[in-house]
């Protein structure tokens, strides 16, 4: 009888971590950033010259499919647009666009590559190179 | 024995590894892709050819998951068997030298995006740019690959159905 109880209780206590694990694994996952928050965000963000907004949107999905995405979804007025690229990988990118100041657009990009977010410049570099030729229009850092 | 450790250990690297080099970068194919997976429409009314565009993906059997009418965005899939009688074949071969069961290609999703946008001298034109990709899952429930679907043909019989279903568009058919 008393071995049996401890089989049980051993039982709970097992799962109990098990459910643990789980909670505190997405926990951390959910709110999870390698980088420094203000880093990213400079990494991520370009501004442009300009004010129109479905147009910085258009360009975004023509350069997306230059670089081999097929578009998700797209919001005119959120000005946000989400794309997958499978090549064997999988990457998945979302773009916001929003009014920068009075003249300008602020342009964000954050992406993931299979199971793990991207938090490197050169992906990011790589991607503004392409847009603002696509732009006609210069890509300037935030501060 | 070693398989035990190395499998899991390529599965882990897989989630972990670099972004390959040219992953959200231009390169000499994205020209070609480009003018494979455009077409140009002599008409600005965007609308008209998201219409068409729409009933074409439903004559091919697409469901319509998003669009953004405002931007000239449809997004549509289907799901499919992905079953290849050579990968079958393969599979008895193994089994019948007693290889067991082995995971064969069983069903795909095929995604599609189509963006227009104005082109041409004050937008007098309707580019159409349409790209497919595909998800496949083996019969273990895996995903066995994930790839875009980049044949011209397939590209050149798609747009081959829209300017037909344009021009029915048109004429009210």
């Amino acid at each position: 009888m008393n071995r049996t109880l401890k089989v049980i209780a051993a039982l709970y206590f097992f799962s109990g971590g098990l459910c643990l694990c789980g909670c505190e694994s997405s926990k951390a996952q959910v709110l999870a950033v390698q980088e420094s928050q203000v880093k990213l965000r400079s990494m991520q963000s370009r501004v442009f010259d300009t004010t129109d907004k479905a147009k910085t949107l258009r360009t975004t999905m023509a350069t997306l499919q230059d670089l081999g995405f097929v578009i998700d979804k797209a919001d005119d007025v959120l000005g946000s647009v989400s794309a997958t690229k499978l090549d064997r990988y999988a990457v998945r990118i979302t773009i916001n666009v929003r009014p920068y100041g009075e003249t300008q657009m602020l342009v964000r990009a954050n992406a993931q590559y299979n199971l793990k977010a991207i938090e490197d410049p050169e992906p990011y570099q790589q991607f503004y190179a392409a847009f603002e030729k696509a732009m006609f229009l210069t890509a300037h850092s935030i501060d | 024995m070693c398989v035990l450790f190395v499998l899991p250990a390529s599965i882990i690297c897989q989630g972990c590894a670099g972004i390959p080099r040219d992953a959200l970068s231009m390169n000499t194919a994205t020209l070609e892709d480009r003018q494979i997976q455009t077409r140009l429409f002599e008409t600005s009314d965007e609308e008209k050819i998201l219409v068409a565009s729409a009933s074409v993906l439903q004559d091919l059997g697409f469901n319509l998951d998003e669009s953004e009418t405002d931007l000239g965005l449809l997004v549509a899939s289907k799901e499919r068997d992905a079953t290849e009688a050579v990968q079958v074949v393969l599979m008895l071969a193994i089994a019948v030298m007693g290889g067991g069961t082995t995971p064969i290609d069983d069903v795909q999703k095929i995604r599609v995006s189509l963006v227009t946008s104005p082109a041409g001298e004050n937008g007098a034109r309707t580019a159409v740019r349409a790209t497919f990709q595909r998800i496949v899952w083996n019969t273990y429930g895996q995903i066995s690959r994930r790839e875009k679907l980049g044949e011209p043909e397939m590209y050149q019989e798609f747009f081959d159905k829209l300017s037909k279903a344009v021009f029915l568009e048109a004429h009210g058919i």
